[in-house]
This record gives structure tokens, C-alpha cells and sequence, in this order.
């Protein structure tokens, strides 16, 4: 069984995308090989309030069960813990939050409140660094890219919560993974796309320095090409045990079952 | 037959310590996509003695002469394009037909001069004449210049390719970086311009928009610096492809545009 964490439906604002349908990402992973994904509600996040799209999400996983919404909650909203606990509720196996997006600090007071909630309540947060490589983006998509100095800021705000961070690169990880402590590194773990496979074999490094524990399948379908995440893990020198764990394990260890 | 047209090596004189394991690296997972054979340059140095997008003449010799060793080494497998720096005319000419004789099969242009700068036309003379391709180094929609490269996008290498109909250009690395889509736009009408796959970027719906701007006759497969998005591309394209248009991707188009028997199938 293959879990991809990182999947989108619905449009992207700043370019056609195709095969955003809940239908369409299925027949993506029924391609490459992918049993569940954890999906957020694309449009939401350049929503003032992204909870709007909610509803939508939890509606399409219901009549998709290989669908598993990850529910965004907007920690600028009064009621946000409300949503927080309607995803306890509908078994989300995470929640989101894009602070750069919210126009929020992505290190502050509502993003630490945040973190402590989900902590409570035993759900990983899922941020993500980038949506779009930074050189193409257009020209009215200023939101800048989640600092890591966030990353490390969320981890330490809380000792219960766990960290999903999607789209980042081998600096940023290490940056954060060697900045924390042993304790803090343990609750974040690192989805796969954005990292670099041969010859400059970035993915292949963290694997030797950081441990195939923190590391999880994302493929950032359909904003990206799901091909990629198993042309590089079958491009990766791994153990089977190691790869089953980034293809399955490490997801349901971070999901808590 | 699999041939990606767009590789680079390192060498001993460049700031890499660990240049060796990164070519083995290549070597390694090319084996394991089933790269039949790599066309790769140098850029000089890589930055040690002279940048890398503005390489001395002397780096460029060096690194050339170690392409050349390299294409011996592996004569099944590497293939080399001779790299020059235009701003030096008479040492970029004189190198293209150096490197050419002892083998290589095209010329890499990368960031020194811009590409519809006139000093390039002398260049694109020797490879209308030696009928070699030309992979110029591209910035998708080049909206500024950026530090350390005088980068050009695909309108100016357009206007390189209007004035030189008889040579075939490579527009390096879609997936590179830039707005991919401003490319393609300008590419539709310039048949001697050739899109070359490789790069970083797998965004979903990239390949549909090429196959849409130039059509199947015109894509090239590659890698560049992320052997895994081009092993991505080529199976997402056996998704959107009948196998013999995959095979004009994977290497027949190429096979078309480099001197004739520049592969060992060929």
C-alpha cells in the first residue's frame, strides 16, 4: 500500500492545471501505483477564508474513500478551533495551514495557538513551503515562501505537536532537522517532492544523515506530475523495509494509527 | 535507444569536492532509466577559476579536452557539445571546429552573451557549416537580469533562429526555471527551435502545453540536473503518447538533428 500525503483537488488560481477532478487524481494514482491520498481543497488556500472549501473537501472524500480530506483551518478566524475539532471529528488524518497565504505570520501567536491545538488533539499540521518554483510564478503572486525559521519556531511551540512539511528542499530540511533538538526533529516529518534525486542525490543524503523515518511520499499531483515521487525512490539505494516506511509506515506512524 | 540531450559532468578543477561521485552518480542512474547515451558539456570551471556562465577561454579548453577524455572512456555512452564563451570570438571558433574534429557533436551557448546578440551569428555560421545543433542556455521568460549570467529567454534566441534557418537550436530545459508557458508561446512559429525536456520543474500540464505549442517532431527528451523528473516525464509520457511518438521523444528526433551517425545505432 502506497500513501501519497501531499495531493490537491480543485484549480489553481495562477495557471490551467489539468486533472484537478477527484475522479482524475484517482486515475492518477491508480497510474503510478497509489492507494490513498491525503488531499487538500486547492482553491481554498487563496481564499480569505479557506475553511469555505471545506465542505466541498470533506463531500468529495466521502464519496472517494481513497480521498482523505486535510482539513484547513485559519487560525486568524474567530471560530477556527470549531473547524479544528470538525476535523477531529471526520477522522482528517491532518490539518493545513498556509500562514504566508492568510496573510499571517507564519511564526506567531495564531499559528503558535494553532500548534498547541493540534497538539491537543493529536493532528499533525501540514505546511508547505512552496506551491510553484519561485522563478515561475506569476507576476501578481507575491505570498512570500514559508520560512524555515517557522518551521523550527511551530516544532518548539508545543512538545505534542507534529509537523507534515510538503515542498521543501535539502537545505531547508536540514536547516530545521539539524536545528532542532533530537526530540523536536522526531515530530516533523518531510514529504519527498521537492527533494533532489541523482546525480546531485540530495534525497539519497538526508536519507544517510536524517533516517528514512522522517521521510514520507508526497507527489504534489496535480500540480506536479505524480511520475516523479516513484521515479525517485526507484532511482534511491534503498531496503525494502526503508522504502515501505516512506511509502506507507512513516504516514500512518505521523497520522497516529 | 533512450538519449538525453541535456547532461553536464564535472572535473578535477572544479569547486566540487565530490565531482567524482556525481558522475558516477549519472553514469549510475542512467544505467537504471536506460540512458543509452549521454550528451553532455562542461561549463568551464563551474566557477573556480572564471564563473560559470562567463567561462574563461583556458577553463573552457580544459574543460572540453576533459569532455573529450570522457567520450573516449565511454564511447558508447557520452557524447559531448564543445561549450564556448561568444565573447571571445576567435578562441570560440577556433575551439568549436577543435572539439568538433576530435569528435564532439554540437555547441553549448549558455549565459555569456545574449542570444540574439550578433556576436553570435559567427558561431551559428561554423554550425550551419558543420550541420551540429546548438543547446543554448535558457531563463524561461526572462523578466530581469539575474546575477552571474547574461541569460536569455526564448524570444531572443527566436531572433538568433529567424536569422540562421539552417541550424537546428535547442531551447534548454523547459522544466528549468522561468514561466515555461511565455516559452512556449514564441516557440510555435520557429521550426528550427527545439523544446529539450530536462529540468526540475514536473508541473502537471507541461507536457500537454508543449506537445500543443511544437507537436511530438519537436521534443527532445533530457535530464539536466535531476535524472528523476526526466525518468518522470518519459513515463508520463507513455501516458500520453502512442510508442512510436515516444520513440521520436526518447531519441529518433534527436537522432535527426545531430550529424549522422553521431550514436552508435544511428
Amino acid at each position: 500500500m502506497r500513501i501519497d500525503v501531499n495531493a490537491f483537488l480543485g484549480s489553481y488560481p495562477f495557471r490551467r492545471v489539468p486533472g484537478t477532478s477527484p475522479e482524475a487524481v484517482l486515475a492518477a494514482m491508480d497510474r503510478v501505483g497509489i492507494d490513498e491520498a491525503w488531499v487538500t481543497h486547492l482553491p481554498g488556500v487563496f481564499w480569505r477564508d479557506p475553511t469555505e472549501g471545506n465542505a466541498w473537501l470533506l463531500e468529495a472524500t466521502r464519496r472517494h474513500p481513497r480521498l482523505r480530506p486535510v482539513v484547513a483551518v485559519h487560525p486568524g478566524l474567530a471560530d477556527w478551533r470549531d473547524t479544528l475539532r470538525l476535523a477531529a471529528d471526520v477522522g482528517a488524518p491532518a490539518v493545513r495551514a498556509d500562514p504566508t497565504w492568510y496573510g499571517l505570520d507564519p511564526a506567531g501567536g495564531a499559528m503558535r495557538a494553532l500548534a498547541g491545538a493540534c497538539g491537543d488533539a493529536g493532528l499533525p499540521l501540514v505546511l508547505t513551503v512552496r506551491f510553484e518554483d519561485g522563478r515561475q510564478r506569476h507576476p501578481n503572486d507575491h505570498a512570500p515562501e514559508l520560512p524555515a525559521a517557522a518551521v523550527r519556531a511551530l516544532i518548539r511551540s508545543d512538545a505534542r505537536v507534529r509537523l507534515l512539511v510538503t515542498h521543501a528542499d535539502r537545505p531547508f530540511i536540514e536547516e530545521v532537522h539539524f536545528g532542532s533538538t533530537p526530540d523536536e526533529a522526531g515530530r516533523i516529518w518531510w514529504d519527498i517532492c521537492w527533494i533532489w534525486g541523482p546525480p546531485e542525490d540530495h534525497l539519497q543524503a538526508l536519507l544517510g544523515t536524517i533516517g528514512a523515518a522522517r521521510f514520507v511520499l508526497g507527489t504534489g499531483q496535480p500540480l506536479r506530475i505524480p511520475e516523479n515521487a516513484g521515479a525517485k525512490l526507484d532511482l534511491l539505494q534503498l531496503t525494502p523495509a526503508e522504502r515501505a516506511a516512506i511509502e506507507r509506515g512513516n504516514a500512518l506512524t505521523l497520522r497516529g494509527r | 535507444m533512450l538519449i538525453d540531450v541535456h547532461a553536464h559532468f564535472l572535473h578535477d578543477r572544479t569547486p566540487r569536492t565530490d565531482w567524482q561521485a556525481r558522475n558516477a552518480s549519472r553514469l549510475r542512474a542512467g544505467e537504471r532509466v536506460g540512458i543509452s547515451v549521454h550528451v553532455a558539456s562542461i561549463l568551464g570551471s563551474w566557477g573556480a577559476t572564471s564563473p560559470t556562465y562567463f567561462p574563461s577561454p583556458a577553463d573552457l579548453r580544459y574543460a572540453n579536452d576533459w569532455l573529450l577524455a570522457l567520450q573516449r572512456q565511454h564511447p558508447a555512452r557520452v557524447r559531448g557539445y564543445v561549450a564556448v564563451n561568444p565573447n571571445y570570438t576567435a578562441e570560440a571558433l577556433a575551439e568549436i571546429v577543435r572539439c568538433l574534429d576530435a569528435g564532439m557533436i554540437g555547441i553549448k551557448l549558455a549565459a555569456s552573451r545574449r542570444a540574439n546578440d550578433p556576436l553570435l551569428d559567427p558561431i551559428c555560421r561554423v554550425a550551419a557549416e558543420r550541420g551540429v545543433p546548438i543547446l543554448h542556455h535558457i531563463w524561461q521568460h526572462r523578466r530581469r537580469d539575474y546575477p552571474g549570467q547574461e541569460a536569455s529567454d526564448a524570444r531572443e534566441l527566436g531572433e538568433l533562429a529567424v536569422r540562421h534557418p539552417g541550424v537546428r537550436f535547442l531551447l534548454a530545459h523547459i522544466g528549468g526555471g522561468g514561466d515555461w508557458l511565455h516559452s512556449l508561446h514564441d516557440l510555435r512559429p520557429l521550426t528550427n527551435v527545439y523544446v529539450d525536456l530536462s529540468g526540475s520543474g514536473v508541473d502537471g500540464g507541461m507536457l500537454e502545453a508543449c506537445l500543443d505549442a511544437v507537436g511530438v517532431g519537436r521534443l527532445l527528451w533530457g535530464c539536466d540536473l535531476t535524472i528523476e523528473t526526466g525518468w518522470a516525464k518519459l513515463r508520463y509520457l507513455q501516458h500520453l503518447l502512442p510508442p512510436a511518438e515516444l520513440e521520436r521523444v526518447r531519441w529518433r528526433n534527436a537522432a535527426a538533428i545531430f550529424p549522422p551517425g553521431a550514436f552508435p545505432s544511428d
